[in-house]
């Protein structure tokens, strides 16, 4: 039998067996690093909602508060979803007849809630609270961003572990006077540095957020 | 297709004119034959049948989470970190032997060394399954390695469980392409010997081109140099890392200087334990009787007399340094071990270590297979039992008598534990079949016949050839 030799092409391959065996490491790192990333799969989720509910005209031109609806955030972890019966506190005198507000109708004839589809959905291993941020100051916008302008709500930040842990590590970046936590458009004082004012309220209301795991993890 | 042979094909002399071919065919006709002895078929099926019940385990530990093995507070480490030390320091005798050995020239490690090699390669997989599993959630062993991630999660770098992700991993890369590269020149004979396509293209693609010239075998030697002195301090540095699992913590038992030595004395001691256990079948059924001979098993066994004596030297400071430090702690902790609850487990330690391996003092018993083959298992049992007594002894008798336990296994712990073997042994013998099981090229090179000196030199010379076929 012929001796095994190596055809001549094969030169080529160890110039490819080197970059994929250097290369491949990199690659899937990088690949996994940024291609299942929240910031790439989650931010931007936009479920399509069974009632075309305009945050953008009710929260935003109309200037209801955030906490008319979701009236729990001050004081229970969870932010409630609002019943049937507070959008008929309005809605039984205006837009009486609108074709899409008919599964509203329905739902209060049925006594059957509507289904609205979670948006910011953590993950069930995670306990988020709403009222230890909204009470010290976190407000709304640092999380949900500006559903005040939104037409559909989407998911605006990628909710991932490292984005919690930023704000964990240095909460002055997204600390307000805890009264303004609903104020979509507050800003720092004119003339204050925002870093040395979310400072001095990190300081005066004493705010110190633990990193260890049980913290959100229990 | 010719039938299994009742005769084992290897018991014939091998074939060739000159000593050089004899070794080549000796070699070669192990994974060239068609169908190798029945002994190989009988122990691949019992082999493949001890794997079935680790995969077997492993899947139900995986499905029911850890709690099914007997683990469990006080003794929170037992079985599986027990099995992963006990692994872990079989390999240290396959580098021990390919690096240090070759440092000093200890010419009759050429023998042994590729199967050694071998064995420390498949020695590390077994133990690398075991923390693997232990973790509980085996799907996110990557929280171990430094990955950026959006969790921002980076590995505790002052923990000794992480140091040993490092040991162990350069360990495995250090041991793979040392084994490897030796591999290469033998794997070019293969190739040049192959009858048929397969073989000739498999061999010819993992040989990488060589052709025995000069150029490469000076090259061949200088990267061998280099690897045998990157891989001498992890002989060292690999088992004392993994002592500092234990050294670093606070437990009475654990918490002492003396672990990193005397852990890799004990791996060094098991290491060659295994080596001999696996050495006799192999030079007995593939017919390596020239090549491995009782001479080479004679060295092993004194190795295996003078780790034993350290092992047994550690065993005794233990228990020394227990008494002189005066912490009563401590000192109950070493009196627990030797006359507590687990007294049987310390003296079984102490038999299979310290006491059989001291019948290899007499010539007779280290140059007889069998002894050398019985002497071995015990040596293994015993360096097993090492770490169960560490681990346990330790954890279910600490300080506060209020959280005392005593640790039972589970049949899932025993089918683990007995299924590991059977990942060994099924890989060992894949790897007896079809790759070279001694370094053809390394061996040739110490024969007299590659020493050839005028007559009267030989005077001199006599009985250092390591290697006459």
């Amino acid at each position: 039998m012929n001796l095994f030799v190596f055809p001549r092409w094969a030169n080529k391959t160890r110039a490819l067996a080197g970059m994929l065996l250097g290369g491949a490491p990199v690659y899937l790192t990088f690949l996994i690093w940024y291609g299942a990333s929240p910031k790439t799969t989650d931010v931007g989720y936009m479920p399509q909602q069974p009632v075309p509910y305009s945050h953008a005209l009710h929260a935003g031109q109309l200037g209801l508060d955030c906490r008319y609806c979701h009236n729990t955030v001050e004081q229970a972890a969870h932010a409630a979803i609002p019943p049937t019966a507070t959008c008929m506190n309005c809605h039984a005198r205006v837009w009486t007849k609108s074709e899409k507000l008919a599964p509203i109708r329905a739902s209060l004839e049925s006594g059957n809630p509507v289904e609205w589809i979670k948006v910011h959905d953590l993950p069930d291993y995670v306990y988020f609270n709403h009222s230890a941020h909204v009470t010290r100051g976190i407000g709304c916008v640092s999380c949900h961003g500006r559903v005040d302008q939104m037409e559909e709500v989407y998911q605006h930040e990628p909710l991932s572990m490292g984005w919690c842990l930023n704000c964990h590590r240095a909460p002055e970046k997204n600390l307000r006077p805890p009264e303004e936590v609903t104020n979509m458009a507050w800003t720092p004082p004119e003339g204050t540095d925002p870093l040395e004012y979310g400072k001095m309220l990190r300081a005066k209301n004493n705010i110190n957020p633990p990193t260890d795991c049980s913290t959100c993890h229990r | 297709m010719a039938a299994i042979s009742d005769v084992n094909p290897f018991v014939n002399a091998p074939a060739g004119d000159s000593a050089f071919a004899r070794i080549t065919d000796n070699v070669s006709r192990i994974a060239e034959v068609e169908r190798p002895p029945r002994a190989w078929y009988i122990a691949f099926a019992c082999a493949l049948a001890i794997l079935s019940i680790f995969l077997g385990s492993i899947g139900w530990v995986v499905w029911n989470g850890i709690g099914v093995w007997g683990t469990t507070m006080p003794a929170a480490w037992a079985f599986p970190i027990v099995n992963f030390v006990f692994w872990i320091g079989i390999g240290h005798a396959g580098t021990l032997i390919s690096a240090i050995l070759f440092l000093f020239r200890q010419t009759w490690r050429t023998a042994i060394n590729r199967f050694a090699e071998a064995m420390t390669i498949f020695a590390v997989m077994c133990a690398g399954v075991f923390p693997g599993i232990h973790i509980g959630r085996p799907w996110l062993p990557y929280y171990m390695l430094p990955i950026p991630n959006q969790m921002d999660m980076w590995p505790q770098f002052r923990s000794p469980l992480e140091w040993d992700i490092f040991a162990v991993s350069t360990y495995a890369t250090i041991s793979i392409v040392f084994w490897y590269m030796g591999m290469i020149p033998d794997f070019a004979t293969f190739r040049d010997r192959a009858t048929t396509f397969w073989r000739r293209l498999c061999y010819g693609v993992v040989a990488m081109g060589w052709r025995g010239s000069s150029r490469q075998w000076h090259r061949y030697e200088r990267a061998y140099l280099i690897l045998a002195a990157l891989a001498t301090p992890l002989v060292l540095s690999v088992h004392s890392v993994v002592s500092f699992d234990f050294a670093t913590s606070q437990l009475p038992g654990w918490h002492t200087t003396i672990f990193p030595p005397y852990f890799v004395a004990g791996a060094i001691f098991g290491g060659f334990g295994m080596v001999v256990m696996l050495a006799v079948p192999a030079r007995q059924f593939f017919g390596l009787k020239r090549i491995i001979q009782i001479k080479h098993l004679e060295v092993m066994n004194k190795v295996l007399i003078a780790t034993s004596l350290l092992v047994g030297y550690s065993y005794m400071m233990e228990f020394f340094v227990a008494w002189y430090s005066g912490n009563k702690y401590e000192a109950f902790t070493f009196v627990n071990r030797a006359f507590g609850q687990y007294a049987w487990s310390y003296w079984t330690m102490i038999a299979c270590n310290v006491l059989f391996p001291q019948l290899h003092w007499f010539k007779a018993v280290r140059t007889n297979p069998v002894a050398t083959l019985i002497i071995g298992m015990f040596i293994n049992v015993g360096m097993w039992f090492e770490r169960f007594v560490i681990i346990c002894t330790s954890l279910t008798r600490d300080f506060l008598p209020s959280s005392w336990g005593y640790f039972i296994p589970t049949k899932i712990d025993f089918m683990t534990l007995g299924g590991s073997f059977g990942l060994f042994f099924t890989l060992f013998l894949l790897f007896c079949r079809y790759l070279p099981m001694v370094a053809m090229a390394e061996v040739k090179a110490f024969h007299p016949s590659a020493h050839a000196h005028e007559p009267d030199h030989h005077v001199e010379h006599a009985g250092q050839a390591p290697v006459g076929i």
